[in-house]
């Protein structure tokens, strides 16, 4: 994976995001500063902060902490959790766990990949969802399962995935011009 | 009255809360004297969200599959005195069949008492088990009758609990740790996560119970990220606990000082395993490391600790109290007690049973679990997740105790179930769990590492249509080449998914090779789908609904699939009215 040198120069031109984000950057890192074997709570938490690990994030928490760069990769790109890539506004997660399998979750993911028009791992264009899998969410008796911002659906259907996706659309279409006028 | 709902994450994602709101609502708009409680999951996930009406006279309706309008009718009912026969699936005088037949012990708690409050779990019998360890029992008497008991630890391996307590014991040393494995890896299995939701006070005093018999200082509970509710409940509970004396210095104004912390996991399976969880909490990346030393010598920065699963946990206040013989007196002789086990996969009613060891699989998959959905034909049921296999139609009255389950192939595992009918196909499954093992590899032994993916290829070439003969005696030995030469149970056990699908379903293998045909009708690049010109009625329904628009005819004429452009994702043999069933897969 080479997502952080992609990401290193956009983040660079913006700074480590905005003031009230590195304030917590700041605090994190005091923290843990001095804790040993933390780095994994660390990393959990610029994520937090971020939504991602963005590359100078990850270079000041190397710097403060003294732990080598290249064992900060190691350990981010070792567990499934760490992204290096900003996600969307909403974050789907689609079960891949056994029962969510044998219950059809392929035909779930080919008709979210049809309605966002994204394949897995991907964010659509508009920034709005980020389209991930998940191993199990634990609600495996309500297989095929879903879960969109911590949210769980369940059991779906092709059809109800993509009215689910459609009706978040709506929702926000609905707040748009607010925001706009705001 | 009260009026109790299910908000684990099961009923949640059931659509608990609206219920809950509308129930608020109701009880607030008729002035009724009511309280309003939550609750853990009971296990009958498949009829989430659950409401009991709990009678000033201790009787209780159940309701099931509650909606905020049925809610509401419910509520009405209940004011004038009556029950709602329709939606109600259950009372404590006759319990569904859901719960016939299962004994509660680890989720003694679970669906009855609210998680988030202390109280309830004390008034439950809570925490007496704890003080009567630190008021009578010496830590080698509590391990004694750990030892009476015969609880085997219920993460996979089935080890003696009292074993491994009393080797931490007997290690020197003022530092130990303790940690509660709550990695809940096997996709596919729910128990940790429903115990932590419905009752965490009943594993937190397990393990302060634990930390006296081992002499821990401290304790770590290691928590998969994906449960967010459980680490949220959990962080109730310690806190409540340690206003109340549980944690802390001086527990219960004993000399015992203990107090735990959560660590959350960071989404690697192969960190459920012992050394590899014990890396990832000193934050390296999840590496399993050659046993022995053991963690009970060497563990947790190099200090002596003892690793258990939660239900093994929640096991033990109920040994206290009940005494270790009552819980032996349960089960078969090698497998003592009761387990939880997680029902999934294509059963009626999936969700949570705990029934004593040694019943049969046939019994459980019939019994609580309801049978196949739909009615469908039984085909196989796999136990113990990626490291485990496939068990036949023909070996359903295997007794489930850990020795006969390792007689078929498979593993007891954590106890997750998934129950398989006619639609699932066997190499597609298998070739699932490869897929899954090889991608949480950690790298580290190079059978694994490479193994898995050479016998992943051949099992994705098999499956699309290009398998060769030979392959499957090729997965053979190569399956068992990986199985010795991998340092963790990861690797020793990544080929058995395929291993026992070869062994019990050999022909569906030769099938795919041979024939190049699906049985089951899964495996995409086996299959066609067509319309059959006698059946269609041309209700247009099938085209208007295909994503890749590759079916073609005018309404009320016989409509044609382009074969050239179908992707075979079924839409059309979902869509087509069953009356007429038009749609043919072969
Ligand atoms: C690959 C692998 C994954 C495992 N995953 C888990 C898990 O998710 N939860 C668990 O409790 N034990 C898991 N185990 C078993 C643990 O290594 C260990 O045996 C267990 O936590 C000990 O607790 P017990 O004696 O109470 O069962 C796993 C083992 C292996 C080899
Ligand atoms: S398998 Fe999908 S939620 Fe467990």
């Amino acid at each position: 994976m080479s997502c952080c040198d992609q990401n290193g120069a956009e983040d660079a031109a913006v700074g480590i995001g905005t003031a009230a984000q590195m304030n917590d950057l700041q605090d994190i890192i005091n923290k843990y500063n001095g804790v040993e074997g933390s780095l994994i709570s660390v990393l959990q938490n610029v994520q937090r902060i971020y939504g991602y690990l963005p590359r100078p994030a990850l270079e000041q928490v190397a710097e403060r902490l003294g732990i080598k760069k290249a064992k900060i990769y190691g350990v981010a790109t070792f567990y499934a959790q760490f992204r290096f890539t900003p996600v969307g506004k909403h974050l789907i997660l689609l079960c891949q766990g056994t029962a969510c399998h044998v219950n059809g979750a392929d035909k779930i993911e080919t008709a979210l990949c049809d309605e966002l028009r994204v394949e897995m791992g991907e964010t659509t264009d508009d920034r709005l969802f980020t389209l991930n899998e998940a191993a199990c969410l634990g609600c495996c008796s309500l297989a095929p399962v879903m879960m969109i911002d911590g949210q769980a659906y369940g059991p779906l259907t092709p059809d109800k995935a993509r009215q689910v996706i459609r009706d978040i659309y709506k929702r926000e279409r609905q707040s748009q011009p607010e925001e706009v006028g705001a | 009255m009260i009026v109790r709902i299910g908000l684990s994450s099961c009923g949640i994602a059931a659509g608990g809360l609206p219920v809950w709101e509308a129930i608020a609502e109701e009880i607030g708009q008729q002035g009724l004297d009511w309280a309003l409680r939550q609750t853990g999951c009971i296990g009958m996930c498949h009829s989430e969200p659950l409401l009991d009406a709990i009678h000033p006279d201790g009787s209780i309706n159940t309701y099931g599959n509650v909606t905020p309008a049925r809610a509401r009718e419910i509520i009405a009912a209940e004011a004038s005195g009556l029950a709602l026969d329709e939606y109600r699936i259950a009372t404590d005088q006759e319990p569904n069949e859901c719960m016939a037949g299962q004994v509660r012990v680890a989720l003694r708690n679970c669906g009855s008492i609210n998680p988030e409050s202390i109280d309830d779990y004390i008034n439950a019998g809570g925490y007496k088990a704890l003080r009567q360890v630190l008021t009578s029992m010496s830590p080698p008497q509590v391990i004694e009758e750990m030892k009476i008991s015969g609880l085997r630890g219920r993460g996979g391996a089935g080890f003696p609990t009292w074993f491994k307590w009393n080797a931490t014991r007997q290690e020197p040393g003022d530092i130990k740790y303790l940690i509660c494995n709550a990695d809940e890896g096997d996709p596919g299995a729910f128990m940790d996560r429903s115990l932590l939701e419905g009752d965490p006070h009943g594993v937190l005093e397990g393990m302060i119970i634990a930390a006296y018999a081992t002499g821990c200082t401290t304790g770590i509970i290691y928590a998969r990220a994906e449960y967010p509710l459980a680490i949220k409940r959990l962080e109730q509970a310690l806190e409540q606990a340690r206003q109340q004396g549980m944690l802390g210095t001086g527990i219960m104004g004993s000399g015992l000082s203990f107090d735990i912390t959560i660590k959350q996991g960071a989404g690697a399976f192969v960190c459920g395993e012992e050394t590899a969880l014990i890396a990832s909490l000193e934050g390296e990346r999840g590496m399993p490391r050659l046993k022995p030393p053991f963690p009970s010598q060497k563990g947790y920065w190099d200090k002596p600790s003892n690793i258990n699963n939660v239900e093994t946990f929640a096991n033990v206040p109920w040994i206290i109290v009940n005494g270790g013989a009552a819980f032996a007196a349960m089960g078969t002789e090698d497998s003592k007690g009761t387990k939880v086990f997680a029902l999934a996969g294509r059963i009626k009613r999936g969700g949570l049973v705990e029934v004593p060891m040694g019943m049969s699989l046939r019994e459980i998959i019939y019994g609580p679990g309801g049978g196949i959905k739909q009615d469908k034909q039984f085909k196989a049921v796999q136990l113990g997740g990626p490291s485990g296999g496939c068990i036949p139609e023909s070996l359903l009255d295997t007794p489930v105790d850990y020795q006969s389950i390792k007689n078929t192939g498979a593993i007891m595992g954590s106890g997750g179930m998934i129950v398989m009918d006619e639609t699932t196909c066997m190499v597609d499954l298998a070739r699932y769990f490869l897929n899954f093992t090889q991608d949480e590899s950690c790298g580290k032994c190079v059978p694994c590492r490479i193994g898995t993916k050479r016998m992943l290829e051949i099992m994705e070439r098999i499956c699309a249509g290009q398998g060769q003969p030979g392959d499957i005696e090729m997965l053979e030995t190569l399956g068992g080449q990986i199985a010795d030469g991998s340092l963790c149970g990861l690797g020793n056990s990544a080929p058995n998914p395929v291993l026992t699908t070869i062994k019990y379903f050999r022909s569906e293998y030769e099938a795919h090779i041979n024939d190049k045909k699906c049985p089951a009708k899964q495996c995409k690049s086996l299959i066609t789908y067509h319309i059959d010109a006698d059946k269609c009625k041309g209700c247009t329904l099938c085209a208007k609904k295909c994503p890749v628009n590759c079916i073609s005819g005018e309404a009320k004429q016989v409509h044609v699939i382009d074969q050239s452009r179908c992707t075979k994702c079924g839409t059309c043999l979902e869509v087509c009215p069953s009356k007429w069933a038009a749609v043919i897969v072969e």
